[in-house]
């Protein structure tokens, strides 16, 4: 390896709830970003994926959640053993983060430059006037019309996609190492969905930031991500550069999910679907979680759960199954 | 050739925005200016566009569960405009509506038996000894079953929840269902079962939908045809196959540029689209997409463009006959890998 990733999560494990009520909902997750990569985490509702990206920044709340074992780290740092107040500056500072509802994660009562200006002050000496200067700059940055007139907005005045810029403006505000995107564009219309997520690229481009993009959409993913991991029932299934999944993908969910989207550059067909539905975090456990809707599941799938193991270069599957054409012959 | 199931014709809601202590109207949203189409029996015709953009004002305005402004629909020859409210009540027996939300649309203290028999026993359309038969069998045509009939929409997914909904809809049998943005609520793989679903009931019934949706894939999909609407109005109205291959309308051409391809080399040269959509309360004059069009000249910022026929389509630009041809759309093929793959899972699973 060249160097050093800057995020490396290894083995997390989160669970929620207490006594015989307790479920595991991230089990054993392995991810790791290089500065200047993006890292896609795709998965259906239920998988873990937005457990996981908060785990990132510490923020599953506890109770109900427990972390019961791996760790996450950061430029070489356990996130998950720092202190509170350590972990605080990294918040919003090294590590900036875009939730999914840009209606409900700003302040209603306050001007947007209020919000960006306690952004930059709470991690910096920058005086109220320079502070207010760093938000006009940022909202240019995101590309929100008229920056100087419209710091003095409220949310409301603002759309959907310029509200979602100013949540980029935010999670940008002190030049983070590391951006954590949790669906950024899924409430966002297509033609504004593009022009964010060539924005996010932009900025990437010109800071080097390390992205972690969870999103349900693989066409997201396919025109972003460096790299993906895919989840299932709470767990990475299959792991590989972007090209290589889409081209060589293994695991029989990741198949079964590239199957099921409807292609716009596609004459219309019949879908392929998955039978089923993802199980509860809470359903019991045994073998492959996979193997209840996996038609080519065997005696041992429903017995042992497969690891993740490399299959090709960057490449890991966890699949008894795989490479499928090795026996199905 | 039949008439038409669904005829509509001039469509218009105009929402008043009043001010003051005499509530004086100050302004209007023009939330659908003017919208006419056809549908036959049997087909289905998606309705594209992004938010704000009228389509969930048209298909309410379809069914009479908003009063228009001006403008006429008749279904099956009945002009639903002109009927009082009993005449009404009974016509709706006829047309049906899927929501979006399937969390939000069920009664959460109704079972689903109570929840799909409702409609049936309001219409009169069975009997006390034979509903639950009825129910039974909707059910099942919806891929749920009688197991499911004595539980409480809480105990579903998302997917089931979506199934519930339409069994109800398909209850009365009825000739129109429109279907308002019923899978994006829904993860992918339950989305294509329900997409499935849909068009298997439709061969099975005959019944036609009006499927409103922001999803272009999900559109290629299930659509005979296609209306594209922008600020109102339809801009580009064509069969699918065709509108698809050969986009038109400078904002369907957009749109499509837009949607992300989910294959890393199908990615289509963007098409240059700057700012957002207008406000419906004050519409740009002339073309209302001149304003974010790459192809605009001076004709466009004054004039309207109609919607006029073009080779059997419709679309309302002035110089689509002038355009250079829509950018290759390079995507489209899987990898060899994937394609057996797949290939293999399929046979395993017909085999079990």
């Amino acid at each position: 390896m060249p160097d050093a990733p800057l995020l490396s999560v290894e083995d997390l494990t989160i669970a929620f709830g207490a006594g015989p009520s307790r479920f595991v909902a991230v089990d054993g997750v392995d991810l790791s970003l290089a500065r200047g990569r993006t890292l896609g985490l795709v998965g259906e509702s239920g998988c873990g994926k937005s457990v996981t990206s908060l785990a990132m920044m510490r923020l599953v709340p506890q109770p109900p959640g427990h972390y019961l074992g791996g760790r996450i780290l950061f430029d070489g740092r356990d996130l998950l053993s720092l202190p509170e107040a350590e972990m605080r500056r990294l918040r919003g500072g090294r590590i900036g983060m875009i939730f999914q509802e840009p209606m409900t994660s700003l302040n209603p009562v306050y001007t947007l430059g209020d919000q960006l200006r306690e952004m930059v002050q709470a991690h910096s000496n920058l005086s109220a006037r320079a502070a207010r200067e760093r938000a006009v700059a940022l909202l240019d940055m995101v590309r929100l019309p008229s920056p100087e007139k419209r710091v003095d907005d409220y949310p409301h005045q603002l759309s959907g996609g310029q509200r979602q810029r100013v949540m980029i403006a935010m999670a940008l505000a002190n030049d983070p190492d590391l951006l954590i995107a949790d669906e950024p564009t899924t409430a966002l219309d297509v033609t504004i969905q593009a022009q964010i997520l060539e924005l996010l690229q932009d900025l990437q481009a010109r800071a080097g930031a390390a992205i972690l993009l969870i999103t349900h959409d693989l066409g997201v993913v396919a025109e972003t991500c460096d790299d993906v991991a895919v989840m299932y029932a709470g767990a990475v299934v299959e792991r590989a550069p972007t090209a290589t999944l889409f081209e060589d993908p293994q695991h029989p969910y990741t198949i079964g999910l590239m199957a099921a989207v409807p292609r716009l550059d596609q004459p219309a067909r019949r879908l392929a679907t998955i039978p089923g539905s993802v199980p509860p975090p809470w359903a019991k456990r045994q073998g492959c979680r996979f193997a209840s809707r996996c038609p080519l599941a065997e005696a041992r799938c429903r017995a042992e759960a497969p690891a993740l193991r490399p299959i090709g270069p960057a490449h890991s599957v966890a699949c008894w199954r795989a490479p499928i054409e090795e026996r199905a012959a | 050739m039949n008439a038409p199931l669904l005829r509509v014709r001039g469509l218009t809601k105009r929402f008043p925005i009043r001010r003051g202590l005499m509530r004086r109207e100050v302004a209007a949203v023009q939330a659908v200016p003017d919208v006419s189409f056809d549908l036959r029996a049997g087909q289905t015709l998606a309705i594209v566009g992004e938010s704000g953009c009228g389509k969930s004002t048209a298909g309410r305005l379809l069914l009479r569960l908003l009063e228009p402004t001006a403008g006429g629909v008749t279904l099956d020859g009945v002009d639903l405009f002109s009927l009082d409210a009993a005449s009404l009540r009974r016509a709706r027996r006829d047309m049906q509506i899927i929501f979006q939300d399937p969390y939000g649309s069920l009664n959460p203290r109704m079972s689903v038996r109570e929840v799909v028999a409702e409609p049936l026993l309001l219409h009169g359309l069975a009997s006390a000894r034979d509903v639950d038969a009825r129910v039974d069998a909707v059910l099942k045509m919806s891929g749920l079953s009688s197991f499911h009939a004595a539980r409480y929409p809480h105990e579903f997914s998302g997917g089931q929840r979506q199934r519930v909904g339409i069994a109800r809809a398909l209850a009365t049998r009825p000739k129109l269902i429109v279907c308002d943005e019923p899978v994006s609520a829904l993860d992918v793989s339950v989305q294509a079962q329900i997409l499935n679903l849909l068009r298997d009931l439709q061969k099975e019934t005959g019944v036609a939908y009006v499927f409103i949706s922001h999803d272009l894939a999900v559109v290629r999909h299930i659509a005979d045809r296609v209306a594209v609407m922008y600020l109102g109005r339809i801009v580009e109205h064509a069969a699918s196959a065709r509108l698809f291959a050969d986009p038109r309308h400078p904002y369907t051409r957009s749109l499509i540029a837009a949607a992300p391809r989910p294959t890393p080399k199908g990615k289509v040269p963007p098409v240059p689209m700057k700012g957002e959509t207008a406000s419906a309360i004050a519409p740009p004059p002339g073309c209302a997409f001149h304003p974010r069009c790459p192809h605009a000249q001076e004709r466009c910022r004054v004039e309207r463009p109609e919607l006029r026929e073009m080779n059997g389509d419709l679309v309302a630009c002035h110089f689509a006959a002038s355009l250079p041809p829509a950018p290759e759309d390079a995507g489209g093929s899987d990898s060899a890998a994937f394609r057996e793959r797949l290939a293999t899972i399929e046979a395993a699973r017909a085999a079990r």
